[in-house]
Order: C-alpha cells, then structure tokens, then sequence
C-alpha cells in the first residue's frame, strides 16, 4: 500500500519533470533513468540469480552497434534494429552462459569470463570496418523538426519520455519476474545451488534465462544510447569502466531489491551532478573527478550500509 | 510389501577411499528405514548416491519402478526423492515461508497456491510462528525442520533425513518423532534416515541398515540390530542406547 502510494508520487513527478524542470536538469536525468535502467536489467542477473557480470557493457555495445549500423548501412528503422538488437544480445548471452554454466564456471571466474567477451568484442569491433572500426560510427543529426518517436529523432524531451517508459517498464517487469516462480528459482539459485537443485530446479537453465534476459534488457539501453548520443567507439560503449558504471547504482541502492536499482542511480547521478557543478562554480576543473566520486560512494555504502541504501529506508517507510 | 526404492550393489569411490563398498537395501512403499553407522561410514555419501549429487561407480537405484541412477539431482527430485542436508543448506536471504515455497513450486507454476501449501507445511514441523523470518535468522534444529519442510513441499515418494534430530533435546526428539510418525502414517510417505539418536532410530524406524567402512554389515529389525554383535562392537557400544 505504501509502495503504491509512494511509487505513484514519484511517477507523477518524473512525468511532470520536463515541464517543472529546465533543459539541462532533464538531460541529467535522463542519464539517472538510463542508468536506473540498466541497474535494474543488471540486477536480475546478480540480485535475482547471484550471478556476477562485471562484463554488461558487453550488451550494451552490441545493442546500440547492431541498431546503429542497421540505420546508418542500410536504413533500418531504430524499432527493426531494436528486434535486430535484442536477438544479436540474446544470442551472445545464451553463448557466454552455456560455456560457463556447462563447464561448472562460477563465481569468480564466471565474472572473470563476462570481462573476457566484452573485452574480445571491444577488441573486434575496432577491427570491424562495417561499423567504422575504432575510427567509430555516427548517426546523421538531422534538423529536428519536431519529434518522430518511431525513428527516435527528436528533442531531449521525447528521449526523456522513452527513457522514462524503459525504466518504468524494467521496474514492472522485475517486480512480475520477482514474485513469479522463476524469481523464487533465481533468488534459490542465489542462495544455494545445491539445495536449489534438490527441490528439482534445473539451475542451469534458469541460470542461462537470467542472463538472456537481463542481456535482452540491456541490450534496449545499447539501442537508446546510440540513438540519443549519435556516436558510437568500442573503447568506450564496451570498456570495463561502463561495466562497472552499470553495476554501482544497483549495489548502492540495494542489490536484489526492485528500488535499489532506481535508488541508487538517482542517488549518484543527482550527486554526482551536483558535485561537477559545485566544482565548476568555484572555477576548478578535476579530471577523473566523478570516478573518485563514485568510488568514495561505494566505500561508504559497503562500509556502513552494506545491504544498499535502500533496505534500511524500506524499513523506516515499513514498506 | 513391494519395495519403493531399491539400492542394489551401489559403490562409491573418493579417490583411494571405498567411501561406499557394494551396499544393497530396499525401504518398502510407506515403510521407515533407518541406516546407521559409526562417522564416516558412508551415510551421507549413499544419500548422495541415490539424490544423485555423485553417480556410483557400481550398482543400481531404482525407485518406484524407475531406474533413477545417476539422474542429475533435480531429476532425482522429480522422480520423487525429497532430500534434506546434514549440513543444512537454507536459503538464508529468503523468509521461512519463501524457503518452502521454492520447494512447493515444484507442484504447482502458481505463487499463491504455493504459499498455502507452504504455510500448511510449517504448521505441520512447528514452524508456522516463524514464517516471516529470514531464515538465517533460525537455529540449527530448526534449520533442520525448515529442510524437512521444503522436501516435503516437492510431494516425494521418500523422504531421505540426514541427521535432522540432531542437537535436539530428548522431549523435542520425541515430539519430532511424533511428527514424522504422524507424516507417514496420514500421508503414506516413505522415509529413509541417518540419525545418531537412537531413542530416534529405535521409536521410528520398521527396519534398520547398519553401515561400518562402507559396507553394509547388518540389517533388521530394530531389535535384531540391537542384538547384533557386530554392530555392538562397530558402533552402539560406544553410543547409549535408551
Ligand atoms: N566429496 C568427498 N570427497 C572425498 N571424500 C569424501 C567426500 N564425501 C565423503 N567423503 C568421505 O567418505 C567417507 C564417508 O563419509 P560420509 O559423509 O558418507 O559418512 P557418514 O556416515 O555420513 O558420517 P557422519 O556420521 O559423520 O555424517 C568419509 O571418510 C568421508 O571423509
Ligand atoms: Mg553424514
């Protein structure tokens, strides 16, 4: 009833935004939506199915590249280069699984595994000519005249409200996935494989739907950032340092849990803006700056609340 | 009595170590069978044999007509062997009520049938009070029943008890054994149990397996075995039996 109430007020908000807000505070947050975002399709596989990925850029990339170049090649509409994406992310994501999963890899290792396939993709696609290789690939910015939501042309405004949807809409489908029975059979997977199996889980096959769809998740993200930025480098969209910038909202917010994710992604980005401003204000310029930001964050989180933010509020809001 | 699940000639080797040595034994349909045995005789290890955690190197299980050896250990599950773990194994995270519904999930895709069958379970080992805690927060027997009661929401056709009345006193014991009594008289479940408390062995069990090293050196009824020499020597002599 509370998170009813409570997750009403905030929908109300964040639709009302654009109007209230200005330009630049809309751009900031479609940036803590993006990473709420992707925070919630990362936390399906590590706080629903306990299974580490520090290799979620991996998806990412491949969905804004698969996306990307289809528009840029061959005038594929971004909705088609959606499907396109989604299935390319899938099928990369059902590869990485059966080889871990088959071969027993796990915990460490299996992290290990996803930073060694982002990394040989990074390394591939600044090989790869048909998508401009490490010189990068750039959609055309045409006059926007008006918004086309179909072709994702458009002001920052409509890419606030698709970004929005795409958060909202990870929100409802974790929350169905969660209170399903193949949340129960992640979350048992989760805390101990051996007795998961025992009560007849197939614990690999729903580990190996953990990480499709949360790759099918991320891979949406990969599509919205080519779209809204227009340009695309494998150094960057697949590095490990996006990886992890995926992965800090949700394990600040509260790993596991459906508001962590959004939480801890507000809680950075709104932070993290307000630090660059202040810094800028007084005339400094730091390089590296959000970095350090970010990492201090992390410290006082594992430190003091290591469950997330979010759990002890839940409990003083008794949600 | 026909036999629902028959051990036949199972071995198991840990590299030098015959842990189980050509072990054969049968608990009949609604029957208690008890296996016994000093540390380290290969209790647990032929529990893991027939839940299908190792395969053996030798031998059969068969349970209810169908050859179950070396089903992985969910196959075993859905062919119907219900298991608990000496070394308790809850899904610390989740509520007590949450542990058993993964197991009642087994049953049935719907969450809210699931809880209900879970629920009537925690009522039926003394848990219902509990069922909101996380489950790390339980104490090791009630660990064990928590076990017991996830099994249980699988619906098997044999329920395999590793030491669950272990550090248990002898009034909880006795109300434990009440419990599975009742369990297998209302609901025609066979049992197959490990248990070092033999006031437990002797109240519960219509037959008993001792193992010493592996092998299998004595089967009966729970006063045979009482009697026995061998078993005497290898193991109840150093045990009180009351
Ligand atoms: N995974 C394993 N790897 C190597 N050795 C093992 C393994 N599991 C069991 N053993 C060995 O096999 C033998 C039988 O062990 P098991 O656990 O089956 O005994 P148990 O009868 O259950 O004993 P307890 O009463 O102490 O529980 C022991 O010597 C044990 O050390
Ligand atoms: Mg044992």
């Amino acid at each position: 009833m509370r998170a009813r109430v409570l997750l009403s007020l905030l929908a109300v908000a964040l639709v009302a935004a654009p109007f209230v807000v200005s330009g630049y505070l809309v751009s900031v947050l479609i940036v803590a939506l993006y990473f709420a975002y992707v925070g919630q399709a990362w936390n399906i596989m590590m706080g629903f199915a306990g299974q580490l990925s520090l290799g979620h850029a991996l998806y990412v990339g491949l969905g804004a590249y698969t996306a990307a170049a289809l528009f840029v090649q061959s005038g594929v509409p971004p909705w088609l280069g959606l499907i396109a994406a989604i299935i390319v992310a899938m099928a990369f994501a059902a590869a990485i699984g059966f080889l871990a999963f088959r071969f027993g890899i796990s915990g460490v290792y299996f992290a290990l595994l996803t930073i060694a396939f982002a990394e040989f993709t990074r390394i591939g696609f600044d090989h790869f000519g048909w998508v401009g290789a490490s010189a990068g690939l750039f959609l055309p910015v045409s006059q926007r005249s008006g918004s086309d939501l179909l072709a994702l042309r458009g002001t920052p405004t409509m890419f606030y409200y698709v970004i929005l949807a795409l958060a909202a809409g990870a929100f409802a489908l974790s929350r169905w996935l969660l209170t399903s029975r193949i949340g129960f059979y992640w979350m048992a997977i989760r805390e101990d494989q051996d007795a998961a199996q025992a009560l007849g889980i197939d614990t690999f096959r729903y580990k190996l739907a953990a990480v499709v769809v949360s790759a099918a998740m991320t891979s949406i993200a990969g599509v919205f950032f080519a779209f809204y930025y227009n340009n695309l480098f494998p150094e960057q969209i697949f590095s490990i340092g996006r990886s992890i910038e995926i992965i800090l909202g949700p394990i600040i917010g509260g790993l596991g849990t459906l508001f962590g994710p959004v939480l801890g992604a507000f809680v950075l980005q709104l932070l993290a803006e307000a630090l660059r401003e202040g810094v800028s204000a007084l005339g400094l310029e730091i390089p590296g700056l959000t970095q350090v930001f970010y990492g201090v964050c992390l410290l006082v989180v594992v430190m003091f609340l290591p469950n997330g933010v979010w759990p002890p509020i839940a409990r003083r809001l008794r949600l | 009595m026909t036999a629902l699940l028959a051990v036949e000639g199972i071995s198991k080797r840990f590299r030098g170590l015959k842990a189980v040595d050509d072990v054969s034994f049968t608990v009949p349909k609604g029957g208690i069978v008890a296996l016994i045995g000093p540390n380290g005789a290969g209790k647990t290890t032929t529990f893991n044999l027939i839940a299908g955690v190792y395969a053996p190197d030798t031998g059969r299980i068969v349970l209810d007509g169908e050859d179950i050896t070396s089903l992985r250990p969910d196959r075993a599950c859905h062919a119907g062997i219900g298991r608990t773990f000496q070394i308790v194994k809850p899904f610390g995270a989740m509520t007590v009520l949450e542990n058993v519904v993964v197991g009642a999930l087994r049953r049935s895709a719907d969450v809210a049938a699931a809880r209900s069958r879970a629920a009537e379970l925690l009522e039926r080992v003394g848990l219902a009070d509990k069922a909101a805690m996380p489950a790390q927060g339980l104490t090791l027997p009630e660990k064990k029943r928590l076990e017991t009661a996830r099994a249980l929401a699988t619906e098997p056709k044999i329920l395999l008890l590793d030491e669950v009345m272990a550090g248990l006193r002898p009034t909880e014991i006795d109300r434990m054994v009440e419990t599975f009594r009742a369990l297998n008289r209302e609901t025609g479940i066979a049992i197959l149990l490990t248990e070092h408390v033999m006031r437990a062995v002797m109240a519960l069990s219509d037959r008993i397996v001792v193992l010493h090293h592996g092998r299998k050196i004595c089967e009966g009824s729970p006063e045979q075995v009482a009697r026995n020499e061998a078993v005497l020597e290898s193991y109840l002599g150093t045990e009180a039996v009351s």
